[in-house]
């Protein structure tokens, strides 16, 4: 048996800083007690040393926000010591559907009419058509099998990197996370056939044909391999 | 055990109630029983249209709060010996004096009665648009090939695809002018169908003849020979079930030449 003390945080050094490994099976207060401990036998800092990003993984144990930030304040007393990320191992149920939610594609079949707004978490795909006054929001990539002739807003939680794709696009707007583009007053009657809306480095809606989608977004691709 | 039929279109003026009048008149000319309900409560129409005006001796809200029988207050089409009936709206009250319970009840009680009730639904999407549709099985959306009365039939469509009791709407195009098809300054019948994406039940072109026969009180669908009459025929056989192929409005190609050769060839 090992008769040593329960070490409850132990500390790793890596390339890029310090990581703690706080240990799961023991209570919260003794955890925190032992890394006021821990922490305070350290080497003392000088003025002038550059701060230490810290990494923190809690394990299997679950931290609310409030510990979290318990944690956070212990660490920060330390004046170079800041801490870069929690890791843990575990989710609760909400965050793991929320993740879900916005990772996922829903697929829907109908028209969005006038008045109408259609709003999902992740990505979108709607086979048919958003008629003017309807909008369309998603909290990632839009894709319209249909005409988009209303209002469409990707990425609406503030995704700069969401795409709008449309079998053809004559929207009333484009929205990207805060972005807004107007439409032309008047459009052509041919030459809106597959294009895609998508926001450049200076955070302007640039509308284009969808062939341009894979150099400015490679990270669409999430199957590898084919031909 | 009859259906219920709300003829609506959101934006007023497009011709829900000549529709209801004319689609009601030729559903009783294929010999159905047909009652013709007026729900646009304040702003009546129906009665006036279907020359039946000063017979009103009580309506609707008089019906649903108990102060009659339902069979007191139709009035009965003369042209018919048994087959077409309105319950007309009040004149004096407003939209609100109903609930949607109300009228569920009372057509669920005239259901049994007839082969068909018709309902003529208030312009707009409030209580009256509600009333309407509350009790009805099947939706006819009535619109113009112009595009502010498109879009509100678009919003329309969007509020019934919401009621579980109705079937999918289908569409009446109203008023269709045939040299402005020509001409490209309307929108045609295939943009307003690929538009709103539902199912086209009729056309009706555009005849002065509408407005002479409201006049005379007495709805155009009497008339054999008018072509709105023909096409509001040509409607009620598709409620009906039969396959009536769409007469086409407006191909006529235009030159002189060839009304010419139409002139000789038809007279």
């Amino acid at each position: 048996m090992n008769k040593r003390i329960q070490q409850n945080v132990m500390i790793k050094g890596t390339k890029d800083g310090f990581m703690l490994h706080l240990d799961d099976s023991c209570s919260f207060s003794e955890l925190l007690k032992e890394l006021e401990v821990k922490l305070s036998a350290n080497y003392q800092f000088q003025e002038n040393d550059p701060s230490i990003s810290v990494k923190v993984h809690t394990g299997n144990r679950y931290l609310d926000e409030q510990q979290e930030e318990k944690i956070k304040e212990v660490i920060h007393k330390k004046k170079k010591l800041f801490v870069d990320e929690m890791i843990s191992n575990v989710l609760t149920k909400d965050e793991a559907k929320r993740w879900k939610d916005e990772n996922q594609v829903t697929t829907v079949t109908k028209v969005i009419r006038s008045g109408q707004v259609f709003e999902v978490p992740g990505d979108l795909l709607l086979i048919g058509d958003v008629n003017p006054d309807g909008t369309v929001r998603a909290g990632g990539n839009i894709y319209i099998m249909g005409q988009l002739k209303g209002i469409a807003h990707a990425g609406y939680k503030g995704n700069n990197e969401a795409i709008i794709a449309a079998s053809v696009m004559k929207p009333a707007q484009l929205r990207i996370a805060g972005q807004v583009n107007l439409s032309p007053d008047q459009y052509t009657k041919w030459g809106h056939d597959l294009e895609c809306a998508f926001m450049d480095e200076e955070e302007n809606i640039i509308i284009e044909k969808l062939q341009v989608l894979k150099k400015y977004r490679p990270n669409l691709n999430r199957l590898e391999g084919g031909l | 055990m009859g259906e219920a039929i709300v003829i609506t279109s959101g934006k007023g003026g497009v011709g829900k109630t000549t529709t209801s009048a004319n689609l009601g008149t030729s559903l009783a000319l294929l010999g159905k029983k047909v009652c013709l309900i007026d729900t646009d409560i304040g702003l009546r129409n129906l009665d006036v249209i279907m020359g039946l005006e000063n017979r009103i001796i009580y309506d609707l809200v008089d019906v649903v709060e108990g102060r009659c029988k339902i069979h007191q207050a139709l009035i009965k089409d003369k042209h018919f010996e048994d087959l077409l009936y309105l319950l007309p709206a009040p004149q004096n009250s407003d939209k609100t004096v109903v609930n949607e319970e109300q009228m569920r009840k009372l057509i669920s009680d005239l259901k049994p009665d007839y082969d068909y009730v018709i309902i003529d639904c208030p312009a707009g999407i409030e209580q009256g648009f509600r009333n309407a549709i509350a009790g009805a099985d099947k939706a006819i959306i009535v619109t113009t090939a112009e595009r502010p009365a498109v879009r509100d039939a678009d919003r329309i469509i969007g509020l019934l695809e919401k009621e579980e009791h109705i079937e999918p709407p289908q569409l009446i195009i109203n008023r269709i002018r045939g040299h402005l098809l020509h001409e490209d300054e309307e929108m045609d019948i295939d943009g307003v169908t690929d538009f709103l994406k539902i199912d086209l039940i009729g056309v009706i072109p555009d005849d002065d003849q509408v407005i002479v026969a409201a006049n005379k009180k007495e709805p155009i669908a009497y008339n054999p020979d008018n072509r709105v009459s023909l096409a509001y025929r040509n409607i009620a056989r598709r409620i009906l079930g039969e396959s009536v192929p769409l007469t086409p409005i407006g191909s006529e190609p235009k030159g002189f030449m060839s009304k010419l050769k139409k002139f000789f060839s038809v007279r």
